[in-house]
């Protein structure tokens, strides 16, 4: 438990007391305390009526991020719009454009920000609604962590199977299941149970078909689920432990997310390094820039640069640097999700979208890729036709040529298809006007995702996550319909002569 | 800024320059006219501090765009000559002719017009007239309700409209940077940067700012609810004469008749961290434009106000 925190539950209505006295006491150790924070971000998945923003405002207000100002605007528009009676209505501090407001829903992702004695917070607050897969998908690409919220009175209900599918999908390594509105079933520990044991249970048929997608070796680490019963509305569990609940020995959700382990998640093994742009001021200085989008380089290592294959050495890791003498802009080692500068020994040909890696490490290229695609545009997606894709700095004309299913964010089933709509999800063939490094992307998230553009409009329609290499002789497993099961079916059954083989799952 | 402990482990601000720098970056290597707009406040000081350190050793490959109102305090403009001096960088300033032409003054004219001629139209003047396919801006999400769903490239059309329902989604820190001709982005590298880290990045790396921001005895006086400084002769004589000197400081810095002083001992940046981590409203109080009624910045960027 931080130090705030312990001092947030014994204030009570003032929660901030102790920390400000702290900042007007020594600001300089406070400073020096606020430098080495690190920093979590993570996505918030629930509806309106889940309570979702009555918890973020409520984060908001308990970490003082709410000033007065903002205090008295909000008091303002509850009477307005608010939904609350005579309490502040905490949505309204998070609804953020004025058409959303008056229609009284969030349309959009919308980030928010908040810092604790231990962390800095980005929250990407999505709505939970189906047609919003694709501002989840979005919020979810950069969170550490997710917050599933449910409803203590309803359970997990199909949206908890959507937004724990999501989340999974797009690799998120936390899953926290905040069950809200405890109040309402008397802070009951029965119902808290049975919803985890309800969750658990969906989560492992979830672990099984995602596994089945992407292959158990393609993940580096298993997702972590935890369980916090809590009432956004009151504060329960949510920054203060609450009294309520004296069965609950866990952390409250503040408190968990303070404390929860992420530098692991970062993949310090596979050196992968997109070339982002190339900087050479003079003609001695001839430095590639770019973040390092996994693993980590030291100065002498021997490196390869593909798709080229040419090799070299590092000469030096130039630092972000302002210049001043007193400190060098050179660095022995490097790690992601450092921005960097290399030089190399020898002088080769290189450009923005090549990718630098170590010489020992095995990486497959490949100009056909499969690939979950979640569609995001009005406009379906067309096989045959041609797109951009950019994944990192590379930038290359792609053909979807085969859709191997799409896949119900809701129920999970796997059916056939011809197109993706918008918000929908499936798994993709696609070969690409050259060869590319690949990486699965749940292995390495920088170098294994893309995104869609439509030349045309220049829209961005799709983002993808790799899954595999893949080559063309190999045909996608075909989905088959009831009407063709049953056929089979009858067909060996009784006329098991013509050695008809079963097909379906 | 000093070592961290464990450099697998990095800090938010180090995550957050690393951050802006890809930004910065990816801009410099998708676009083939961008420009960063300049306007002399502490957020302006850190982007180009990063600009700086993004391309080192190299000079920023794109120019600093200032929009020159001619009523930005005088400090403002010997700071902003100095600082491209020193650093080497390119700096273009633009003024709206026709506003000179009419002699717009917000004493008389009032803020709303001074800001839509001097501020507005002078932006979408010199955009126009620089053909930026790239306009790099200071905005942070945490600023203002209607900036926290912004994209960090965030499209706007041959008219420099943001559309706010129809954004490209933005995933992971893949940037979508496809444009027609005529069309243009405006990129936000300190999107995720809150007041606090902005400040406590310039604690730590040192990064010289307008010493309005510090507390200083100075001629001000009440003007519309706001304590305005005495900057120049062309505020009216019988506001001037009411002037009294009193020890205040800037939380924002534009115009000088259009932002409100406050009053302060900070004289330091531990002490106007302090300040600010104390204090009960937020930056933007100050600016008497924001005021008028709420969703009105979302309304000044629809109509093309950055």
């Amino acid at each position: 438990m931080s130090e705030e925190i312990l001092e947030l539950s014994k204030t009570g209505n003032n929660p901030q007391g102790s920390l400000r006295e702290k900042i007007g006491s020594d600001i300089e150790r406070y400073l020096e305390e606020h430098e080495k924070k690190d920093l979590l971000r993570f996505i918030t998945c629930g509806s309106v009526d889940d309570g979702k923003s009555t918890l973020i405002g409520r984060l908001l207000y308990d970490s003082k991020t709410v000033l007065e100002d903002q205090l008295a605007a909000v008091r303002n528009e509850t009477r307005k719009y608010g939904t609350t009676g005579e309490e502040i209505d905490f949505a309204l501090l998070i609804d953020g454009l004025q058409s959303e407001r008056e229609q009284g829903i969030t349309i959009d992702v919308a980030y928010r920000f908040f810092a604790t004695g231990r962390r800095k917070y980005i929250i990407a607050d999505t709505p939970g609604h189906e047609q919003y897969t694709r501002n989840m998908a979005t919020g979810a690409s950069t969170a550490d962590l997710a917050v599933i919220l449910i409803d203590a009175r309803k359970g997990v209900l199909t949206q908890t199977r959507r937004h724990a599918y999501i989340a999974s999908l797009l690799g998120i390594k936390h899953i926290v299941v905040a069950i809200n509105k405890m109040d309402i079933v008397e802070y009951s520990k029965e119902v808290f149970e049975n919803i985890v044991s309800d969750f658990i249970k969906m989560y492992e048929k979830l672990d099984e078909s995602l596994s089945g997608i992407i292959g158990e070796k393609n993940r580096s680490v298993k997702v972590s689920l935890d369980f916090i019963p809590l009432c956004a509305l009151r504060g329960d569990n949510v920054v203060q432990k609450s009294e309520k609940m004296k069965w609950y020995k866990g952390k409250s959700l503040l408190e968990f997310l303070d404390t929860v382990e992420i530098s692991a998640d970062t993949n310090l093994t596979d050196f992968r390094f997109p070339v982002q742009y190339v900087n050479r001021p003079n003609p001695d200085f001839r430095g590639f820039c770019g973040t390092i989008a996994s693993g980590r380089i030291k100065r002498g290592d021997e490196i390869t640069v593909l798709p080229s294959g040419k090799k070299s050495r590092i000469k030096r890791i130039v630092l972000p640097s302002d210049g001043s003498a007193k400190k060098s802009p050179y660095t022995e080692e490097a790690f992601a999700p450092m921005a960097v500068t290399l030089t190399l020994e020898e002088e080769i040909d290189i450009s923005r979208g090549d990718m630098i890696v170590k010489s020992n490490d095995r990486i497959e290229t490949s100009d056909t890729i499969e690939a979950m695609v979640v569609w995001m545009d009005e406009t379906a997606l067309q096989l045959g036709k041609e797109y951009e894709i950019k994944r990192s700095t590379t930038v290359l004309d792609a053909i979807f040529d085969s859709i191997f299913f799409k896949k119900d964010v809701n129920s999970w089933e796997e059916m056939e298809a011809k197109t993706l709509q918008l918000n929908e999800i499936g798994k993709c063939r696609l070969t690409l006007t050259r060869e590319i490094a690949c990486d699965p992307y749940f292995r390495i998230k920088g170098t294994g995702s893309f995104i869609v553009i439509d030349k045309m409009k220049n829209h961005t329609v799709a983002a993808g996550m790799i899954i595999d290499s893949s080559r063309k002789e190999e045909s996608p497993k075909r989905v088959y319909t009831q009407a063709e099961i049953e056929l089979n079916e009858y067909i060996r059954k009784h006329y098991p002569e013509w050695g008809c083989a079963k097909i379906g799952r | 800024m000093r070592q961290n402990h464990d450099p697998k482990k990095p800090t938010h601000l180090k995550q957050l320059e690393a951050e802006s720098i890809h930004i910065l970056r990816e801009v410099a290597a998708s676009f083939s006219n961008p420009v960063m707009m300049y306007s002399i406040g502490k957020d302006s000081s850190v982007m180009l501090h990063l600009a700086i350190k993004a391309f080192y050793p190299a000079k920023p490959p794109f120019p600093l765009l200032h929009v020159d109102t001619l009523w930005k305090f005088r400090e403002m403009i010997e700071f902003r000559d100095r600082r491209v001096k020193e650093l080497g960088v390119d700096l273009i300033v633009h003024t709206n002719p026709e506003g000179i032409e009419m002699g717009i003054n917000p004493f008389i004219h009032g803020s709303k017009i001074h800001t839509d001629i001097m501020k507005t139209q002078a932006l979408k003047q010199a955009l126009n007239e620089g053909g930026y396919d790239a306009v790099i801006g200071g905005a942070r999400r945490d600023e203002e309700k209607s900036r926290a769903k912004e994209r960090i490239f965030s499209f706007r059309d041959k008219h420099h409209r943001w559309d706010p329902k129809n954004q490209r989604p933005e995933l992971w820190n893949i940037f979508n940077t496809r444009i027609e001709r005529g069309e243009s982005v405006r990129v936000f590298p300190l999107s995720n940067w809150t007041e606090l880290d902005i400040w406590q990045y310039i604690y730590l790396e040192k990064i010289p700012i307008v010493p309005l921001y510090f507390a200083k005895e100075r001629p001000v006086v009440e003007f519309e609810g706001a304590k305005i400084m005495v900057d120049d002769d062309r505020m009216p004589k019988e506001l001037r004469q009411k002037a009294t000197m009193q020890r205040v400081r800037f939380r924002t810095l534009g115009c000088y008749p259009l932002t409100g002083a406050v009053d302060s001992d900070a004289s330091t940046l531990p002490e106007i961290i302090k300040e600010m981590l104390l204090s009960r409203s937020s930056e933007r109080e100050g600016r008497l434009i924001d005021k008028d009624q709420e969703g009105s910045m979302e309304r000044k960027k629809i109509e093309g106000y950055f």
